[in-house]
Formats: structure tokens, sequence, C-alpha cells
């Protein structure tokens, strides 16, 4: 796992966090919108299910990505902030 | 197979003058092995509980007695124990606390004995662990063969008096990945026995909605024998690293197959010496469970211990050590388990169904040697394709298991890309799985 990918999101130059993509792999039904819609961030693997960049989201893509969020049938894609999946133990 | 019981170090160990437990002696959790599972012998051997005082449930001293001990789960993942006692007993309003005795790995035997010979060790730990963290509500999710015993534990403390919150048994669901956490809440709250992949940890939000521990019964039953004999009594045994001891399920080819209780640190060859020796030339280790990691012969010498078995890419896992004979073979084998694990996912999840069905199956052709002349090319990629994209760790635990078959076998996989194989009786199995 990278580092960014652990972070969950990071910091822009302007101080603001980036969130990141992710897939509620039990909502997902793998018919691959997502991959249509924003291929930068998600390919799909060879059953037709979404592997996404688990980087933060590159604020050029920021409204692709939303758009893609917006369009998948299942609401299993999600854009995160850090302290919406931040549930390590302290 | 009935499993046995016995402890890796000398069981009549002298005991001092108030029948407690001598300050290094083994056994510790099983020591009640050869008295029974009564009330009584329990008291015998461990005397009553000490009680504690604390003034906020917060500040409730066993939580610190626990981090001093360095106990960590005994349920696979290692986690500190006090780290998930602290974090409930912070949180807010009603907590809960599960006893986690679903053991659904097949191969697996330590909850299971644990439960029948010392069920009243393990209530101690619910019942302490519930005053910890303040918990209203106690339930024990038991696998169906011991929730008997448990359940007549917990009326003979009833008949005599014994505190704290009566714990309820659920009988658990018995599928593979039933014992995970999320799947174990899931079941005691809905009857559904499948992982939510639920961005809330238990200990936030569990069952019912509450803060919820879940904790491992071989960790409870530690737990309760800290409470008792202190953090420097725990750690006379074991690492530095990894205090105390821990259940060991002793499988495959070795004369005595059973549970033993080892100190952490004890080397691979102590605990097959413990159950007996080989019955036959070993050619590779399966460790951790069906979801573990093969290690080769050279594994005999380390440690059967997190940091012993973490240069070889292994762990100890929920406590399995399976000896796999030189007569079988490690890839028709691995072909079993992944036929079994990939049947094994709870079917919500994409990548788990179809990754572990395509993957099981490329390693079948590869048992068959009847895999393509590429080689294991596309399996590799499958293998890093599944990691991490399931809801639970189910897909990355058939990776890891898959994984390390390729490395500790890699020369006997060549054979078979080119058509051979080099054991004598492949169609023999030391894994208890249905041969296929
Ligand atoms: C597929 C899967 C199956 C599991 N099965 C069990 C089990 O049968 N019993 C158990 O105690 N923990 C099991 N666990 C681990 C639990 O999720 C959890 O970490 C554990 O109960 C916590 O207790 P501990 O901290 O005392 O180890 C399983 C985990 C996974 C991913
Ligand atoms: S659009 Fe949604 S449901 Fe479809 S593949 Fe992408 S994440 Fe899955
Ligand atoms: S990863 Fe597999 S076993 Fe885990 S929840 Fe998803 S489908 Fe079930």
């Amino acid at each position: 796992m990278s580092p960014a990918t652990r972070a969950g999101a990071a910091a822009s130059p302007g101080g603001r966090r980036r969130p990141v993509l992710r897939v509620d792999p039990i909502a997902c039904d793998g018919r691959g919108i997502c991959a249509e819609l924003l291929p930068e961030l998600v390919t799909l693997d060879d059953w037709g299910f979404p592997v996404v960049d688990g980087r933060p989201v590159p604020r050029e893509l920021a409204r692709l990505a939303r758009r893609a969020v917006a369009a998948c049938p299942t609401l299993a894609l999600r854009l995160e902030h850090e302290h919406e999946h931040e549930h390590e133990l302290s | 197979m009935s499993p046995r019981a016995a402890a890796l170090a000398a069981a009549d160990a002298p005991r001092d003058r108030d029948g407690a437990m001598p300050a290094t002696g083994l056994p510790r959790v099983l020591a009640t092995a050869s008295s029974g599972p009564g009330l009584v012998a329990h008291l015998a051997a461990h005397g009553a509980l000490p009680a504690f005082s604390a003034t906020r449930r917060a500040e409730h001293p066993l939580v610190d007695l626990v981090e001093q001990s360095g106990l960590t789960g005994r349920g696979g993942a290692g986690f500190p124990t006090a780290r998930k006692l602290a974090a409930v007993a912070r949180a807010r309003g009603d907590t809960v606390v599960v006893a986690n005795a679903t053991e659904a790995e097949p191969v697996s035997a330590k909850d299971k004995v644990l439960c029948r010979l010392a069920p009243h060790l393990v209530l101690d730990g619910v019942q302490l662990a519930a005053e910890a963290v303040g918990a209203t509500r106690a339930v024990l999710v038991a696998h169906p063969t011991v929730s008997g015993v448990l359940g007549a534990a917990i009326a003979e403390r009833a008949r005599h008096g014994l505190g704290g919150v009566r714990p309820e048994i659920v009988d658990a669901a018995t599928h593979f990945v039933a014992g995970e956490e999320s799947a174990v809440v899931n079941w005691v709250d809905h009857g559904r026995s499948v992982p939510t992949g639920s961005r809330h940890r238990p200990h936030e939000r569990g069952v019912g909605g509450r803060p919820t521990l879940v904790n491992n019964v071989e960790t409870l039953a530690h737990l309760a024998l800290v409470a008792r004999h202190g953090a420097a009594w725990f750690r006379a045994l074991g690492t530095e690293t990894e205090p105390g001891t821990l259940l060991v399920t002793a499988r495959g080819a070795v004369a005595n197959p059973g549970v033993y209780e080892a100190a952490i640190g004890s080397r691979v060859d102590d605990v097959v010496g413990a159950a007996g020796g080989h019955v036959a030339t070993p050619l590779a280790y399966l460790v951790g469970g069906y979801f573990g990691t093969w290690i080769g012969t050279e594994g005999r010498e380390v440690a059967f211990s997190r940091q012993g078995l973490a240069p070889l890419g292994a762990s100890v896992g929920a406590g399995l050590l399976l000896a796999v004979p030189t007569s079988c073979c490690g890839v028709v084998e691995t072909a079993r388990l992944a036929r079994y694990l990939a049947g094994q996912s709870a079917g919500q999840c994409g990548p788990c169904v179809f990754g572990l069905r395509a993957i099981a199956d490329e390693v079948g052709l590869l048992a068959r040697r009847e895999l393509a002349s590429d080689g294991t090319a596309r399996l590799r990629r499958w293998l890093g394709e599944v990691d991490g994209r399931g809801a639970c760790a189910h897909p990355d635990g058939v990776a890891r298991l898959v994984r390390s078959a390729l490395a500790v076998f890699d020369d006997e996989v060549q054979r078979h890309v080119n058509r051979r194989c080099s054991a004598p009786r492949p169609e023999q199995s030391a894994l208890g799985l249905p041969v296929t």
C-alpha cells in the first residue's frame, strides 16, 4: 500500500484535503459505468469489476470523479475524506 | 479424530502452597485439562477472581494491567488487547462484549478444546472484559459443538451466585467466514453471518449499534489469568514482544494430532515434538490455518511466533500447524485448499466470487498438469488483483496462501508446468479436505 493510500486523503498545496475514490465491493454490481466515465482513475479487472486508483483524486479530475460517483447505479462508488474511513484504533 | 489436549511442558509441574500455578508453569489456560470443566476444579486451579475498583470505567485498572502484560489477540490478527479494551471503555453509552468462539475453520480445534476444558476461565474473561468496558450485555458466539458446555457453565455460576452480566449464548454459523468480526456482529443482530464491510469497526458500532468489544475466547482466557496473577507473571513465559502462551492445533502427519499449549517462542519442531513427532518425513508445513501460509522444512528451527515466522512470510494466525508429508504433493494440496476457500466466499463481492473461482480453477489446472505453457503468469496477476478488494480479508488470505505455495513449492510448480509431478501419492491429502 502506498503512503498516499494509507493516509486516505492528502493535503493539496492549498491546504484543503483531496478525497480518494472507493468502491463498496458488496454494493458494486460490476457493470463498469465508472470505468467508462473515468478511465483515468478506474480500470476493470478480468471479471468486469472496478479497480480504483487509491491516490487522492487530482484536482483536474475532481469534477469527472463526482460525475462518476453520481452515475453509479448502486451507490457503490464513493468519494471519501480521511475522517470518513478513519477507523483505526488509536 | 477427537482433539487431544496436552501441554508442551510438563503438566505435572509442582504447584505452590496455595494450590495456585507456579510462576513459570505450563499449562496455563489448559490447567484444568485433567481435573474437569466444573467450577470447583476451576477455582482450585486458578483461585477466585480478584475484585477491581474503578471510579470511572475509562480508568478501569484492568486496562492498564492488560497493557503491561502485552497480551495480543489470539483470533488471528494479533491485535493488542488493551487498545481495544480502552477504545470501548472510552466510548459513550451502553457497550457490549462479544466472545468469539466461532472457530469455523474445519481443521482448527483450539477454541473448541479450550471451551470444553476450561469454560469457566473463558467466562471469567467475559465477566472481566464486561466489567472493564462497562458492558450491559455479553454475548458468547460459540461453535454449536461447545455451546452446551458453555451454557452449563453459565448456569453453574448462576447457582453459585457468581456476579457479573449473565452472558447470552448464540450458536455460531459454521461456514468459513462466519467468524470474521463484522459477520459475528451481523449474525447476533440480524441472523446473517456474512461480513458487512462496514466502515465502522465493532468498537465504534457493533451489536445493536453500540460500541462492542469483540475478542477471541482464548484471548479472554489469558485475560482472566492476567487479572489474577499480573503482568510480570504473564511475561514469565513467551518473548519480549509476544509474551505468554498460545494454543496450537497441531495436525497432519504427526503422531498425536491435537491441541497443545506452548510458550510463545517455542520452535516449530518443539510443537511437532509435543504432538508426538513426525510420522513421515515432512515436505512442508501449513501454518496459521487454511488461510495461512506454507513454509518449507527450514521453518522447523524457527519460533512458532509472529516474529519467528515473519522472515518466512508467515504468521501464527489462529495457531494452526499442519505437517504435510513428502508422499503428498504441495501443488495438489494447494489446489484443494483454493477450491475449498473459493467455495467459502460469502458471495457478496465480485472480485471474491469470480476472482477466487478463477484462481482455484487455475491452480486446479496446474495440479492436474494441464496449465498452458505460459505457466503461472496469469495466476500471479490474479493474485495481485483480488488482494484487498473484498469487504473482508477473505480474498487476501487466499492470495497469500497461493502465493506462498508458488514460492515454497516452486520446483514442483515448474515440474507441473512441464507435465510432471514428483510426489509418490499425490492423491493423498494431509489437510482433512475432500480429495478432488
Ligand atoms: C475470514 C475470517 C474468519 C475469522 N474467523 C474467526 C474465528 O472463527 N474466531 C475468531 O476469534 N476470530 C476470527 N477472525 C478474526 C476476527 O475478525 C477478530 O479479529 C477476532 O475475533 C478478534 O479477537 P482477538 O483480538 O481477541 O483476536 C476471522 C477473521 C477473518 C477475516
Ligand atoms: S458504476 Fe458502481 S456498480 Fe458499476 S462498476 Fe462502477 S462502482 Fe460498481
Ligand atoms: S470478500 Fe468474499 S467473503 Fe468477504 S464479504 Fe466479500 S464476498 Fe464475502
